[in-house]
């Protein structure tokens, strides 16, 4: 399947999986289901037979708020049968609304407070290099989570140790919970602040396949490396794009007919197809 | 409760101007006239919870009355040491406004229940704890909380908690609120399992088991002598908490009841020492911990030792 197959069918069942368990968020996950989809299937070296092989790569989704579309991105890659999808957030089930590592294979670490997934991916950093380890390890945050101090102490703790196998990427979609996200921390000052603690600062459309897979193939280079993804919140659903009210809305039953023709749409496919 | 909230906070910002609202980036749909109509008295500080406390204790120590707003586990644990440091310690009276108590975000998962936080809070000098049982507890809680001279951690619901108390209870910090008399059985509820209290107390009656219910809102300080006083005669003592059994209600029942020397039976109802990795709504969690009125109720007989079970 093309990538843009691949994306397509994660963003319906997305909708589908919202639309059940009534849960919010769906903006947060439409907005990184095409970065994912290019980690997966173009840059990280995984196993899903073999999801603890020692020598992954290693991705931790610190948003974790946006976990459906990273359970989705791991069924399509075999980690587990697609069939389990159905379970997200239902009572007895694994699929908790933010993952939980012990309980999902190919979750490397448990998140849902935000903040904490840059320390963890530099701690893993360090260990291998250590252990003089080739892997690398990619952590996708949200613009909103910048805000938080904790992630300042890891950037500045991986720039002082030139941990050239990190690479972050930060789902630039501009809403936060309650408020636009340059509002409260701007971009401009984020990069400066990653600038000025010594990481290489890169910038790349992220719904469109080429320029996320050329942003992510980094070259071994002397720095960690942050990738600043131009995302839309809730991309998709125009009805959902860029409105704050889908960080917490999910779809009605009457919406579903809508919402998936306009995904089915090839016109409006927002891929193209050559991506 | 959280509506209950903002309501009472609502009515107070609109006579005394020194209040300030802070939120953690939390607050669609609740806070939003808030926002609106008092834009000096509210900041969205953004997802910066630690710095936010600190920013609360500054605020106070210059003369405002200052109440933080997130979901719990972000604004206790999180940033424990500034809640410590910055407010217990140097008795600075911010309110902390915990939303989404106990197991009210089930399916979000541990990251986001809050199981502990009673325990957490309690143990911290000079910190006063409040697990309200219901809207009309929450905002006689909020506006008693302006007088008060240390800090405080009020702990919320989120939304559609029934109203349980009648509008006019005589409500102060620190003091238990008797819902019910009775003889035989005294329960202890804190927080939103009030609801269920009255419900397992409705199944008791119904077999003719007097029983007792006591909101025990505030659990730091702790209402000795109404448990004292309540105790006496009754055949079981039960507490009921959304929490786990170590270091929250259960506890400081326990320590009371020892520390006076009164010998009876005891049920502990709450939640055990692990973290839940079962993934569920709030009442099927409660159900699998057997938090349920029903199960409640069986867990009493037992310990009645009372043949007729529900
Ligand atoms: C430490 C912490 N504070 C607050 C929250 C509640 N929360 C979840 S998502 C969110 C907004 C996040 O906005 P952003 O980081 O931009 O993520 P997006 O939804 O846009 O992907 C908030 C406040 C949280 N999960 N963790
Ligand atoms: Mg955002």
């Amino acid at each position: 399947m093309e990538l843009y197959e691949i994306s397509r069918s994660i963003r319906k069942k997305l909708i589908m999986m919202h639309y059940k368990s009534r849960t919010s968020h769906i903006g947060s996950a439409l907005s990184i289901v095409d970065i994912l989809v290019v980690l997966y299937f173009r840059i990280l070296s995984v196993n899903p037979q073999k999801p603890s092989w020692e020598k992954r790569d290693r991705f931790i989704l610190s948003k974790g708020h946006a976990a459906s579309a990273l359970y989705c991105v791991l069924a399509e890659k075999g980690f587990f049968e697609k069939k389990l999808l159905d379970t997200y957030c239902v009572n007895g089930g694994k699929l908790s609304e933010h993952p939980d590592r012990l309980n999902v294979p190919g979750i490397e670490v448990s998140t849902g407070s935000l903040g904490h997934g840059l320390s963890i991916g530099v701690g893993m950093a360090l260990a291998a290099k250590r252990d003089k380890k080739n892997h690398k390890i990619f952590i996708l945050m949200s613009d909103g989570e910048c805000e938080e101090g904790s992630v300042w102490e890891a950037v500045s703790t991986a720039g002082r140790l030139n941990l050239n196998n990190l690479v972050v990427i930060i789902d630039y979609n501009k809403l936060q919970a309650y408020d636009r996200t340059d509002d409260i921390q701007s971009i401009k000052s984020v990069k400066e602040k990653f600038r000025n603690s010594g990481w290489d600062v890169r910038e790349i459309e992220g719904h469109e396949f080429s320029s996320i897979e050329k942003g992510l193939k980094i070259p071994i280079a002397e720095n960690p490396t942050v990738v600043v993804a131009n995302t839309i919140k809730g991309k998709g659903i125009k009805e959902m794009e860029g409105k704050m009210e889908w960080h917490y809305k999910s779809p009605k039953k009457e919406n579903l007919s809508d919402f998936l023709k306009e995904l089915n749409s090839d016109e409006k496919s927002f891929h193209k197809k050559t991506d | 409760m959280r509506k209950a909230f903002i309501k009472k906070l609502t009515e107070l910002v609109e006579k005394d101007k020194d209040i300030q609202l802070l939120t953690g980036d939390l607050g669609f749909s609740v806070l939003d006239d808030f926002k609106m109509n008092f834009p000096n008295n509210y900041l969205n500080v953004g997802l910066m919870e630690a710095n936010m406390i600190g920013m609360a204790a500054g605020m106070s120590l210059s003369g405002k009355k200052v109440f933080v707003y997130s979901i719990i586990p972000f604004i206790t644990y999180r940033v424990l040491e500034q809640i410590r440091n910055d407010l217990c310690y140097q008795e600075v009276p911010v309110k902390i406004i915990g939303v989404g108590e106990g197991l009210s975000y089930g399916v979000a998962g541990a990251t986001h229940h809050s199981i502990e936080d009673i325990a957490v809070m309690s143990a911290l000098p000079n910190m006063i704890v409040i697990s309200p049982g219901d809207p009309i507890e929450v905002e006689m809680a909020i506006e008693k909380s302006l007088n008060l001279d240390l800090p405080c951690y009020i702990r919320l619901a989120k939304s559609g908690d029934p109203v349980i108390n009648n509008s006019d209870i005589d409500f102060e910090i620190g003091k238990g609120l008797i819902l019910k008399k009775g003889r035989d059985v005294l329960i202890v509820s804190t927080g939103n399992m009030l609801e269920v209290g009255t419900k397992v107390v409705e199944k008791l009656e119904k077999i003719n088991v007097s029983t007792e219910l006591v909101s025990m809102h505030t659990i730091k300080p702790f209402d000795e002598n109404l448990l004292i006083s309540e105790s006496k005669n009754k055949k079981l003592v039960v507490s009921i908490e959304e929490h786990v059994k170590t270091g929250g209600l259960a506890s400081r029942v326990a320590d009371v009841l020892i520390s006076n020397e009164i010998r009876i039976k005891f049920l502990r109802v709450g939640l055990p020492d692990k973290f839940i990795h079962v993934v569920g709504e709030q009442e099927y969690l409660r159900d699998l911990y057997g938090l349920t009125p029903d199960k409640i109720t069986d867990k009493i007989l037992e310990k009645l030792e009372v043949k007729n079970k529900t």
